[in-house]
């Protein structure tokens, strides 16, 4: 079944046009009990053809129109499919419950982990409560806490993240952002228990970073990750917002792009059309890379795992020698 | 970021506006005062009138820290590449040179502090605004394992109002969690480490290394945060409360333990370093 999208993006709209074509055709077949499969056979292959030629030279700009998607899964809609059983947690016991985070106990295959993740919201009302994915210092002190009793369980953590950046905000810099997010990354450099990173959308420049240090990361096929939005870039590089295509290409900030820089570890393949077309599959592939790195993370001793993990980072800079 | 550099490009500019003709005064940006160059140096280029703090850059900073004739530079073999084949990267670090006669936004080193040997690393504003990249990130990180290794204190001064480097994307960026991971290790090893911060240091800095110090200092007046003020005045489309984002802002709402003028900086250091180190 094609269900008929609410928002698409410009380049999406040949591929809506065809599944509604197909909608259409379907209804009125079976309205008129006439039989068109023939038709509809002819039409889905020339859909996949459409999609595959369209998916397969994605720019960089559009890679970020789909990491912004509305109907992009977001991370707790994934956790839904992904984890068997899901208890959010609340609060950072110093000032608030940030909605731009959430996390929480999840079980995985029988495995129990702690789950965090960036959140921004599907409608008007709900991106006004969850800020849209925009956290304040108490949402990373959220994580932080929950990474503490992460490590005191032996619990691996397993971050989603999915956002603009962290709140520009006159509240956010009296409560210590950069604070919160500079103490997060130490804590995570040296947390003694394994910790997955899935940018599943937007990865925001260091509200992105505030929980996604760790000792993989995975981005999602369509998944951005940059130091700074598109639009910033093109704002200071050519004094025009409106340059952000150019801007996305410098920058460097696909899944593709991260991977030849030796950034990330692994990108998960996201269905035809992207993860927004189908969800249960996407779900389903992150499942798999988490249930996978997971038991390679979990063959290594603690001292290895810390060893490790400081390498990776240890290691990244790319210089010429005088 | 436009902001930031407005900042800076007014520092420059003024000063060469009053400059150029003797090349004896400097108009304070904050009074208007007219200060006598020399008088200013002997200052440590604070102004006697209003006490407005004017950018120095790392080697002058080096050179008012430490014990005299006691830096010794760690020799450094990298220099920036363009990774991402940026645009105009190139030109921005060539004159970023020419300019701060530095080849990147940081020293390092090692000398003493009242006789008290210390790691040190400074990142230098006028250099690309201090903003953190591939050697920057390396050089931190290299100066953070020195004083672990050499169980000496770490002294790292920030000027760094760019954050993490545009031109470097997303490399520039896991410099955070790569000094991050060393400071880390450096407290495991129950080692000192002190921040200073200076005019600006914002974003991808603040959020990393200049905020994890044991003990954090900074210079009055002081631009430090994690968004530029620009970014937020257009994100909430409010005016900004008086003095958002100083120093003392910061100081009020428990982000550092203690304002401190530039020439009380070293017998503060001194002072700390011997309540806080065994022995002697
Ligand atoms: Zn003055």
């Amino acid at each position: 079944m094609v269900e008929r999208s609410r928002y698409y993006l410009d380049f999406e709209k040949p591929i809506i046009e065809l599944e509604q074509k197909i909608t259409e055709l379907e209804g009125l077949a079976k309205k008129e009990k006439l039989d068109f499969k023939e038709e509809i056979k002819i039409l889905q292959s020339r859909l996949k053809n459409l999609k595959e030629s369209i998916f397969a030279n994605l720019t960089p700009w559009q890679r970020v129109q789909l990491a912004r998607h509305p109907e992009r899964p977001k991370p707790l809609q994934l956790a839904s499919f992904i984890f068997e059983d899901f208890l959010l947690l609340h609060g950072d016991r110093l000032y608030g419950d940030d909605q731009a985070i959430i996390g929480g106990l999840a079980k995985i295959e029988n495995e129990g982990i702690v789950f965090i993740g960036h959140q921004k919201g599907k409608s008007i009302k709900e991106n006004l409560s969850r800020n849209f994915g925009m956290a304040h210092p108490e949402g990373y002190r959220k994580a932080s806490r929950l990474m503490s009793l992460a490590e005191k369980f032996k619990k691996p953590v397993v971050t989603f993240i999915d956002t603009p950046g962290a709140y520009p905000g006159i509240q956010a810099e009296e409560r210590g952002q950069a604070e919160a997010i500079a103490a997060n990354l130490e804590k995570m450099a040296r947390l003694e228990t394994p910790i997955l990173v899935i940018v599943t959308g937007e990865g925001g420049s260091g509200g992105a970073l505030g929980i996604g240090v760790g000792d993989r990361i995975l981005m999602l096929e369509n998944a951005i990750y940059s130091v700074i939005s598109p639009e910033g870039c093109a704002a200071i590089l050519w004094k025009n917002q409106e340059k952000v295509e150019e801007a996305a290409e410098a920058l460097r900030l696909t899944s593709q792009d991260l991977m030849k820089l030796g950034l990330i570890e692994e990108i998960i393949p996201e269905p035809l059309g992207g993860a927004h077309k189908d969800i249960e599959q996407t779900a389903i592939n992150i499942k798999q890379a988490i249930i996978r790195n997971l038991s390679e993370l979990k063959d290594l001793t603690l001292p290895e795992l810390l060893e490790k993990r400081y390498e990776k980072y240890r290691r990244i800079g790319k210089f010429k020698r005088k | 970021m436009g902001w930031f550099e407005r900042t800076y490009n007014r520092i420059k500019r003024s000063k060469k506006k009053v400059d150029i003709p003797d090349g004896l005064w400097t108009k304070c940006i904050k009074c208007g005062e007219i200060i006598y160059n020399k008088k200013l140096e002997e200052n440590l280029r604070v102004c006697p009138q209003c006490g407005y703090h004017f950018y120095i850059g790392a080697r002058k900073r080096l050179e008012i820290t430490l014990d005299k004739d006691s830096f010794r530079e760690y020799d450094s073999v990298i220099t920036s590449d363009n990774p991402l084949n940026f645009p105009h990267y190139e030109e921005k670090l060539e004159k970023s040179r020419k300019e701060t006669g530095l080849d990147e936004a940081a020293i390092i080193g090692e000398g003493r502090i009242g006789g008290k040997s210390i790691v040190v690393g400074v990142t230098d504003y006028g250099f690309m605004r201090g903003s953190m990249a591939s050697v920057v990130g390396e050089r931190i990180t290299e100066a953070v394992e020195k004083a672990i290794e050499k169980r000496y204190p770490l002294l790292i001064i920030s000027g760094s109002g760019g954050g993490a480097r545009m031109q470097e994307g997303m490399i520039s960026l896991m410099q955070m969690a790569k000094t991050s991971a060393a400071i880390a290790r450096l407290k495991r090893e129950r080692l000192l480490y002190l921040s200073l911060l200076t005019h600006a240091t914002m974003a991808g800095v603040m959020a990393s290394f200049a905020s994890q110090g044991d003990i954090i200092l900074a210079e009055p007046g002081a631009l430090l945060g994690f968004t530029g003020p620009r970014v937020i005045k257009q994100t909430i489309r409010q005016q900004l409360p008086p003095g958002f984002q100083s120093s003392e802002f910061l100081f009020k709402h428990g982000m550092i333990d203690l304002i401190v003028k530039r020439d009380e900086i070293r017998p503060t250091l001194i002072k700390i370093l011997n309540l806080i180190l065994p022995g002697f």
